[in-house]
């Protein structure tokens, strides 16, 4: 391959493979579905995957840190609060939430009905104390943003902080889920992936079988062994594109409606479902990149030991 | 053009197919070589293509050191040489034209001088007509003219032929017989195994005989020398 090789040749060679892909019907078949099932199962594994992150992320996004402060801290105290709790590096944003806005805030949330009951606690009557949203760069940092600012507090001597509330235990929680269906889908991935390269490779066996006589020939005329690989190659490249070009139509057209049948149930459930415009060049990307690999490599592991000849 | 020097051939299973041949070969030589099944006449040929590598000893081929030859560098020494062997090996599903063409495909030839020189070759051989017929629609004669077709297509300066005529029938034999010599005097040197008695005899040209992997005779213009 070290000169450029002729239009014609590539033109040959393209042939070349395309037609052994019609002479072994049958197992071309075999391996082509072989790669379909694989990366059918791939792809339903990254959607759910893409569609569990983006939730995991909506969730995270929506991780911040309460600060309930005593009762008996004083503006000053408050400010010095304040500008250490956004000094540190993990803070994106911190926000002071003075008593009354509280009370505003929590009458929101309880609604109309809810409001009565809170009726005659505003101005000095409110109980509730002033309050710090704090929000981080990186959600997984929270716990340790919190760990720092109890820090912060501890070495006054004289706590201001009343109670810190960041959801303990649930974030660890989701983090664990999200890595485990990562991890669980890697492997199942790549199992499958094994097993239709290991069909491709004996497909392509089974042609350099049938051309052994034709390959000896070749070589008694003097053609080089990249010459010969080359159908070879395509041959496999053709596999590994026709195998995942069906099951990447067949998933996208299944998720659009799935995600179009069920936006009125995931929006009550706040779940948002991420858009077929979204996933699909992913999608279609990682799905046939992976199947000509696949194909690829497997007609490279069947013609390895024939050329050594 | 093709020299060795006290060449030795062992096969993996201990056999001493050639024991120390040293012979040279010129350019445009017609080369018979002639002796007993299991000589060594076939290890002879193969070492000249690269097919087996020599045991011992030197070995040059159209300016290629056959010892130092990497494995890469085979193509573009067998570019040089043209084979033929007793069972034609044509590709089965290829034309006459089609099996000729291949030989330069394999080399990339241009497309034009691809389909210019194949019928050129096929009118050589004396088989234009036959172009488009398939190896199982051909006799024995003609197969092998198509081969001899593909092994010149390439204009090599060697033809390596292994008992080219060991499959037809006299008539037949006379006829590939006379275009290889015609192929000689336009200047390609042909190297020839045989058990052809009455060719050998009648076309004299250079035997070299080989006996339990030595050569033990040399002869320009000699004869075919054993009983069968």
């Amino acid at each position: 391959m070290n000169t450029a090789m002729k239009i014609s040749t590539v033109a040959r060679h393209l042939r070349e493979g395309g037609r052994s892909v019609f002479r072994n019907g049958w197992m071309s078949f075999a391996s082509a579905s072989a790669i379909s099932i694989s990366l059918f199962i791939l792809g339903v594994f990254l959607l759910l995957t893409f569609n569990i992150n983006q939730w995991a992320r909506d969730v995270e996004n929506q991780v911040e840190i309460s600060i309930f402060l005593e009762l008996d801290a004083t503006p000053e105290q408050i400010n010095l609060l304040h500008t250490e709790i956004a000094a540190l590096e993990e803070v994106s944003k911190v926000r002071f939430i003075p008593k009354d806005e509280g009370l505003e805030l929590l009458k929101e949330r309880i609604g109309e009905d809810g409001a009565l009951l809170l009726e005659g606690f505003e101005g000095d009557e409110n109980p509730l104390p002033d309050a710090f949203t704090v929000e981080v760069y990186e959600p997984r940092q929270v716990s340790a943003a919190a760990e720092k600012i109890l820090e912060l507090d501890r070495k006054r001597g004289e706590p201001l902080i009343w109670r810190i509330n960041y959801g303990q235990g649930t974030i660890e929680m989701l983090f664990k889920i999200t890595d485990v269906i990562r991890i669980v889908g890697i492997a199942l991935v790549a199992g499958l992936a094994f097993t239709a390269m290991f069909l491709i490779a004996n497909t392509i066996k089974l042609t350099i079988v049938a051309r052994r006589r034709e390959i000896g020939i070749m070589k008694l005329v003097g053609a080089t062994n990249s010459f010969i690989r080359w159908p070879f190659f395509i041959e496999g490249a053709l596999l590994g594109l026709i195998g995942s070009v069906i099951p990447v139509v067949v998933l996208l057209a299944g998720y659009d409606q799935l995600v179009k049948a069920s936006r009125l149930e995931m929006t009550v459930l706040l779940i948002r479902m991420i858009p077929v415009s979204e996933v699909a060049p992913k999608v279609a990307g990682l799905l046939i990149g992976i199947g000509l690999l696949i194909g690829v490599w497997g007609s490279l592991i069947s013609i390895r030991k024939f050329l050594k000849v | 053009m093709i020299e060795m020097q006290d060449v030795w051939k062992t096969y993996p299973d201990g056999t001493h197919a050639l024991r120390g041949i040293t012979v040279t070969i010129n350019r445009n030589e017609f080369v018979y070589i002639v002796g007993p099944s299991g000589a060594g006449k076939s290890t002879f040929m193969k070492l000249i293509y690269r097919e087996e590598r020599p045991t011992k000893g030197q070995l040059f081929v159209n300016g290629f050191n056959l010892e130092k030859l990497r494995q890469r560098k085979i193509p573009y020494l067998r570019r040089n040489i043209g084979v033929v062997f007793q069972d034609y090996r044509l590709l089965p599903r290829m034309t006459a034209a089609e099996n000729v063409a291949f030989a330069m495909e394999v080399i990339e030839a241009p497309r034009k001088l691809i389909k210019k020189r194949t019928m050129e070759v096929l009118e050589l051989v004396g088989l234009k007509d036959r172009a488009d017929a398939y190896p199982n629609q051909m006799s024995g004669g003609e197969q092998q003219r198509v081969a001899i077709a593909r092994a010149i297509v390439n204009n090599p300066s060697v033809i390596i032929a292994d008992e080219p005529t060991g499959n037809l029938d006299p008539e037949t034999s006379w006829g590939i017989m006379r275009l290889l010599e015609e192929i000689n005097f336009r200047g390609t040197t042909i190297v020839m195994a045989t058990h052809n008695r009455e060719i050998v005899n009648t076309m004299r040209k250079r035997v070299i005989a080989i006996e339990k992997g030595v050569i033990v005779r040399d002869e320009v213009r000699g004869e075919y020398g054993y009983e069968d």
